[in-house]
C-alpha cells in the first residue's frame, strides 16, 4: 500500500477515533465520557473529509458536536449525574463476559468478511489491484480502472451541489418526513420534560425509609 | 287374552310408582296390601294370558311393542317373547310373588321402614318379570340388572348394621363379575348377528353358518353370568351372607326368582349350548354337580337355620344346572318350579319361626317348636318330605327325572347326584329335627350378649347350667364364624304361632310341595310338563330318554331310598341329644371348605398388592402425566420468566447477541466466497 | 484512493467502532453515557455508509448519512427529555434501577 496523504490521515484519524470510542467506554467520569465522545466525532468528520464527503463532514462538526454532544452535557450538569460510575462493579451475572462476547461476535464477522475477501465482497465489485479504481460503467456493475490523476481530484460537480440535487429530487418525500419528524421530536421533549402539575411528589426512598431504589415497592 | 301380557309386569311396576308416592302416607299396613294387591292382580293377568295362550300356535306368542333403541344398525325393541317356559315361569314367579308379599305384611310389621321394604319388592317383581318375558338379551338385562339392584337394596335392608350392608355390597359385586361375561357375551351375539332378538338370532345359531368357536365364547360368558346370578361354584359365596336380608327376601329373592335367572338364561339360549364346543355342557353339568355336592356338605354344618337353607338352594341349583348341562332343559324348568314351592315353603317357615322365637336363628336354642307352632311345623315338614325327595312329594319327581337323565347321561355324575341327594336328607332332617323335636333347648342354653358367641355364654354361666345346657346340647362349645343372629329370649319364654297373614302362605306353599310333582309323572302320557315345555327346545336338541318301564321304577325306587335312608340317618343322630352329635360336625364345612376366608386372603394379600399397584399406576403414570403436563408447564415459566428481568442492559445484551447472530447467518447467505 | 485495501481499513475500523459502541452500551450504567455509546453506533455506520458511497461511487450513500444524523439528533433530543423525566422521580437512578417491567 501506498502512504499517500489519504492513507496517512486515514491512520491518524483512526487512532483518534478509536482513542476517543474507548475514552467514551472507560472513563468514570461522565463529563469526560462526553469528551471523548467529541474526540470521536471530530475523527469521523476527518474521515469524511478524506471521503470526499465534504458537506457531511461540516455537518456532522455542527450538528453533532456542537449540538448533540452539547446538549448532553447540560443534561449531565443538570441533572447532576455527574458523579463517577463504578465500572469494576457489575450487579448482573454474566453481564460483562456475554458483553465482551457480542462485541468480539459483532466485529469479528465484519472483520472477518472483509479482511479475507475484501471490501467488493458485500456488494459485489471487483477488488482491484493496487493504482486502479473502481469506475467502469454503472456503479451497479462496475469494473477497475487505472487511477486516474485527473479523476481522483475532480468529481462532476461539488459534493453540495450533488447532495442538494439528490436530497430535493429523488429523496424530497424522505426529506419532508424527516422535518416533521423533528418538529415531532421538539414537541416531545417538551412534553416528557415538563413538570408535571397535579401529582405530589414523589417521595424519596430515604424518606419513605427505604435504603436502596430497589427496596421500593411499586403498586401494582 | 294373550295381548295382555304386557300387564303383568306394569302391574307390579305400577305399584312401584304408586309405593314410591304415597308409601309412606299409607304406611304399615297398607302400603304392603296395595304391593300384595299389585302382584295378586299381576297373577291373576298372568292365569287369563296363560289361558289365551293355550289357543297360539305353539302356544307362543310374541309382540314388539316399541323401538327402544334406535341407533342405525342397532335396533333393540321392547318385545315379548311368551313362549311355553315363561309361561310356566311367570305363573309361579308371579304367585309365589303374591304369597310372601302377603307373607311380609305380617313379617315386617312395625319396622319402621315397612313401606319401603314393598317398594323394593315390586320393584323386585316388576324386574324379574321383565327378565323372564323379555324377547332380546337386553331386556332380559335389564331385569337381570333389576333384580340385583333390588337384591342388593333388600339384602341391606337393615343397612344400620354392619354386617347387612357389607353382605349387600358383597351380592352385588360378585352378581357384577358374572354381569361382565353376560356383556361381553351380548357384544359377541350382536358382533355375529347383528341382532339380540331371540327370536332371531337362535335360529341363526344352529344353522350351521357361524364358527363353532364364537358359539362357546358367547356360551361361556353367558355361563359365567349364570354363574354369578345363580350362586354356583366359584360365585356363590354371596348367597350365605345375602341371609342378612330380612326372611321374606331370603325365600322370594334367594330361592324361588332371582337365582333361578342363571338357569333360565341357561335355557333360554339352549340353542347356542348345544352347538358350541362339546365341553361347554359338560362344563356346566360338572360345575352344577360339584356345587350340589359342597354346598350339601357345607349345610350338614350350619348352626343358623337359614344358613343351612341358602347352602340348600346353591345344592338345588346345583341340580338345576347338571339338568342343563346334560341337554335335559325341560327338567331344569321342573325342578325349579318343585324348588320354588318347597323352597318358599322353607324359608317362610324358617321366617316363623324366628319371628315366634323373637328373632333367634341359632338351631341349638330352638326344639320342641312343634307344639308351640303347629301349623309352621306342619308345612316346615311338607318341605322337608318333598326337598328330601320322599315319594309322592314333589321334589321326589324333579330331582328323580335329573337323576335319570344322568345316569344316562354320564354315571359318575349320577353318582354325585344321588350322594348329594342322600346328604340332602340329611341335613334337612337334622334341621328339622333340631327345630322342632327334642328339648325345649332355649329353656337350658343361656342367652349371649351382642357380639358374644354361645360358647362364651356357656363359659361365663355357672356350672350346673353349664353341665344342664352341655347335656341338651353336646354342640354347644363348637363356635363358627360368623355366630348365628340370636335373640334375646330367656328360659321363660314361649313361642308363638305366627298370623294369619303368614300362615296362609305357608300352607298354600306346603300344599303344592306335596303335589307340585304331579306335573310331570314319568308313566305314560302323564308327561304334562315336558310335553308343555316342548315348543321351548325345539332349536336346543335336548336330551331323549329311552328307558323302558323298568327302568324307570328301579331309578324311582333308588332315589327314594336313598332319601329315605338320610331322613332315617337325620332322626337317630338329631333326635335328641348324643355325645356323637358334637362329632359329627365338621369344622371344614362349617366353615365352608374355608372358601371365603381363602378368597379374602388372597384378594387381601396379592389382590391388594395388585390393586394397589393399578392404583399406583394410575395416580403416578396416567393423574400424573397430565398433572405433569401442568406441572411442567409452570416449572418451566416459573424457570424462563426470569429472561423477564427488567434490567435495560440485559434486553440490550439479548438484542446484540441476537443481533450478532443474524449477522453471522447473513454474512453466510450473502458473501460469496 | 489507492483501491480497495483502504476500503477495507475503513470497514474494519467501522466494525470496530460499532463493537465499542455496543460494549459500552452492555457495560455502562450511567444512561447519559449509554446513549453516547449509541452515538458511537450510530457514527460507525455512517462511515460504513459513506464508505461504500465512495465505493460504488454513487452519492446515495452521502444522502442517507445526512438523514441518519437528522434522526440521530431527534432521538438525543427525546432520549434526553426521558432521562431528565425518570431522573426528576428518582434522582440518581441508573439503567438498573428501571426495572418495574419486570416478570
Amino acid at each position: 500500500m501506498d502512504i499517500t496523504v489519504e492513507s496517512l490521515t486515514f491512520w491518524v484519524c483512526a487512532l483518534i477515533v478509536l482513542g476517543g470510542a474507548f475514552g467514551v467506554i472507560w472513563s468514570r467520569n461522565p463529563v469526560h465520557s462526553a469528551l471523548s465522545l467529541v474526540a470521536t466525532l471530530f475523527g469521523v468528520a476527518v474521515l469524511f473529509l478524506n471521503q470526499n464527503a465534504q458537506l457531511l463532514a461540516a455537518v456532522q462538526v455542527i450538528v453533532y458536536t456542537g449540538a448533540i454532544v452539547v446538549l448532553i452535557l447540560f443534561v449531565l450538569m443538570l441533572l447532576g449525574v455527574d458523579r463517577d460510575e463504578d465500572i469494576d462493579d457489575e450487579p448482573l451475572i454474566g453481564q460483562r463476559t456475554l458483553a465482551a462476547v457480542a462485541a468480539v461476535a459483532l466485529f469479528g464477522v465484519v472483520f472477518g468478511v472483509f479482511v479475507i475477501g475484501g471490501a467488493g465482497i458485500v456488494t459485489g465489485t471487483p477488488n482491484c489491484a493496487d493504482g486502479q479504481i473502481v469506475t467502469s460503467g454503472s456503479p451497479y456493475e462496475p469494473g477497475c480502472d487505472p487511477v486516474n490523476p485527473q479523476l481522483a481530484t475532480v468529481t462532476d460537480s461539488p459534493n453540495i451541489n450533488q447532495i442538494g440535487r439528490v436530497l430535493f429530487t429523488d429523496f424530497a418525500f424522505a426529506f419532508e418526513i424527516t422535518a416533521a419528524l423533528l418538529t415531532i421530536a421538539v414537541v416531545a421533549a417538551v412534553v416528557l420534560a415538563r413538570r408535571p402539575k397535579d401529582v405530589a411528589p414523589i417521595p424519596e426512598p430515604a424518606d419513605l425509609g427505604y435504603e436502596n431504589v430497589d427496596d421500593i415497592e411499586e403498586p401494582a | 287374552m294373550v295381548e295382555l301380557v304386557w300387564l303383568i309386569p306394569m302391574l307390579p311396576l305400577v305399584g312401584f310408582v304408586a309405593l314410591l308416592l304415597l308409601g309412606k302416607r299409607l304406611g304399615d299396613p297398607w302400603a304392603g296390601w296395595l304391593a300384595t294387591a299389585m302382584v295378586g292382580a299381576s297373577f291373576v293377568t298372568a292365569c287369563v294370558v296363560f289361558i289365551g295362550l293355550l289357543g297360539q300356535p305353539e302356544n307362543t306368542y310374541e309382540h314388539s311393542y316399541f323401538t327402544w333403541i334406535p341407533a342405525g344398525s342397532f335396533q333393540v325393541d321392547v318385545n315379548t317373547l311368551l313362549d311355553p317356559m315363561a309361561m310356566a315361569m311367570v305363573l309361579f314367579i308371579t304367585g309365589i310373588s303374591t304369597l310372601i308379599h302377603l307373607y311380609s305384611i305380617g313379617y315386617m310389621h312395625g319396622d319402621e321402614k315397612y313401606w319401603k321394604f314393598f317398594l323394593y319388592l315390586n320393584l323386585f317383581v316388576f324386574s324379574m318379570l321383565v327378565l323372564v318375558l323379555g324377547g332380546n338379551l337386553l331386556l332380559t338385562f335389564l331385569g337381570w340388572e333389576g333384580v340385583g339392584t333390588s337384591s342388593y337394596l333388600l339384602i341391606s335392608f337393615w343397612f344400620g348394621k354392619e354386617a347387612n350392608a357389607s353382605a349387600g355390597k358383597k351380592a352385588f359385586v360378585t352378581n357384577r363379575i358374572g354381569d361382565w361375561g353376560f356383556m361381553v357375551a351380548m357384544f359377541f351375539v350382536f358382533l355375529t348377528f347383528g341382532t339380540l332378538n331371540y327370536t332371531e338370532f337362535l335360529p341363526a345359531a344352529v344353522s350351521g353358518d357361524v364358527a363353532e368357536t364364537t358359539l362357546t365364547i358367547i356360551a361361556v360368558m353367558l355361563f359365567i353370568g349364570a354363574i354369578g346370578k345363580s350362586a354356583q361354584i366359584p360365585l356363590y359365596i354371596w348367597l350365605p351372607d345375602a341371609m342378612a336380608g330380612p326372611t321374606p327376601v331370603s325365600a322370594l329373592i334367594h330361592a324361588a326368582t332371582m337365582v333361578t335367572a342363571g338357569v333360565y338364561l341357561m335355557c333360554r339360549i339352549s340353542p347356542i349350548l348345544s352347538v358350541s364346543a362339546e365341553w361347554v355342557p359338560m362344563l356346566i353339568a360338572w360345575t352344577g354337580a360339584i356345587t350340589a355336592l359342597v354346598a350339601a356338605t357345607i349345610a350338614t354344618a350350619q348352626m343358623d337355620i337359614k344358613k343351612v337353607l341358602a347352602y340348600s338352594t346353591v345344592s338345588q341349583l346345583g341340580y338345576m344346572f347338571l339338568a342343563v348341562g346334560i341337554g335335559a332343559y325341560w327338567v331344569a324348568i321342573f325342578h325349579m318350579i318343585t324348588h320354588a314351592f318347597f323352597k318358599a315353603c322353607l324359608f317362610l317357615g324358617s321366617g316363623s319361626v324366628i319371628h315366634g322365637m323373637h328373632d333367634e336363628q341359632d338351631m341349638r336354642r330352638m326344639g320342641n317348636l312343634r307344639k308351640y307352632m303347629p301349623i309352621t311345623a306342619i308345612t316346615f315338614l311338607c318341605g322337608w318330605l318333598a326337598i328330601a325327595g320322599i315319594p309322592p312329594f314333589s321334589g321326589f319327581w324333579s330331582k328323580d327325572e335329573i337323576l335319570t337323565y344322568a345316569l344316562h347321561e354320564n354315571p359318575a355324575l349320577y353318582a354325585i347326584g344321588l350322594f348329594a341327594a342322600l346328604l340332602t336328607a340329611y341335613y334337612m332332617s337334622r334341621a328339622v329335627f333340631r327345630t322342632f323335636y327334642g328339648d325345649e333347648k332355649w329353656r337350658v342354653v343361656p342367652v349371649p350378649d351382642d357380639g358374644q358367641t354361645l360358647a362364651d355364654a356357656l363359659a361365663a354361666a355357672p356350672d350346673e347350667e353349664r353341665d344342664a345346657a352341655l347335656d341338651s346340647v353336646p354342640d354347644l362349645v363348637l363356635t363358627f364364624d360368623p355366630e348365628p343372629p340370636h335373640g334375646r329370649i330367656d328360659a321363660t319364654y314361649e313361642p308363638h304361632e305366627s298370623a294369619w297373614t303368614m300362615t296362609i302362605p305357608l300352607v298354600v306353599l306346603a300344599f303344592f310341595s306335596v303335589v307340585a310333582g304331579f306335573l310331570n309323572i314319568p308313566f305314560g302320557s302323564l308327561h304334562f310338563l315336558e310335553d308343555w315345555l316342548e315348543p321351548s327346545f325345539v332349536l336346543s336338541n335336548p336330551a331323549i330318554l329311552d328307558v323302558t318301564t323298568i327302568q324307570t321304577i328301579t331309578e324311582l325306587a333308588v332315589g327314594s331310598a336313598v332319601g329315605i335312608v338320610g331322613c332315617i340317618a337325620g332322626y337317630l343322630l338329631w333326635r335328641g341329644s348324643r355325645p356323637e352329635q358334637k362329632r359329627a360336625q365338621l369344622p371344614f364345612f362349617a366353615n365352608a371348605w374355608y372358601y371365603d376366608i381363602t378368597i379374602t386372603r388372597i384378594m387381601g394379600g396379592p389382590g391388594r398388592i395388585a390393586a394397589d399397584a393399578l392404583a399406583w399406576f394410575d395416580r403416578t403414570v396416567i393423574d400424573g402425566a397430565i398433572n405433569g403436563i401442568g406441572i411442567v408447564t409452570v416449572e418451566s415459566s416459573t424457570v424462563l420468566r426470569r429472561m423477564q428481568s427488567g434490567y435495560l442492559r440485559r434486553y440490550a445484551l439479548a438484542l446484540a447477541l441476537g443481533a450478532a447472530v443474524l449477522l453471522v447467518f447473513i454474512a453466510s447467505r450473502v458473501v460469496n466466497l | 484512493m489507492s483501491g480497495s485495501s483502504l476500503t477495507t481499513g475503513y470497514l474494519v475500523l467501522s466494525a470496530m467502532l460499532f463493537a465499542l459502541g455496543a460494549f459500552g452500551l452492555l457495560r455502562r450504567r450511567n444512561p447519559l453515557v449509554m446513549l453516547m455509546c449509541v452515538e458511537l453506533m450510530l457514527n460507525a455506520v455512517n462511515l460504513t455508509f459513506v464508505t461504500f458511497g465512495r465505493m460504488l461511487n454513487d452519492i446515495t450513500g452521502q444522502v442517507i448519512v445526512f438523514f441518519v444524523l437528522v434522526v440521530a439528533a431527534a432521538e438525543v433530543v427525546v432520549g434526553l427529555g426521558l432521562i431528565v423525566a425518570i431522573a426528576r422521580r428518582r434522582p440518581g437512578a441508573t439503567a438498573d434501577d428501571i426495572r418495574v417491567l419486570r416478570g
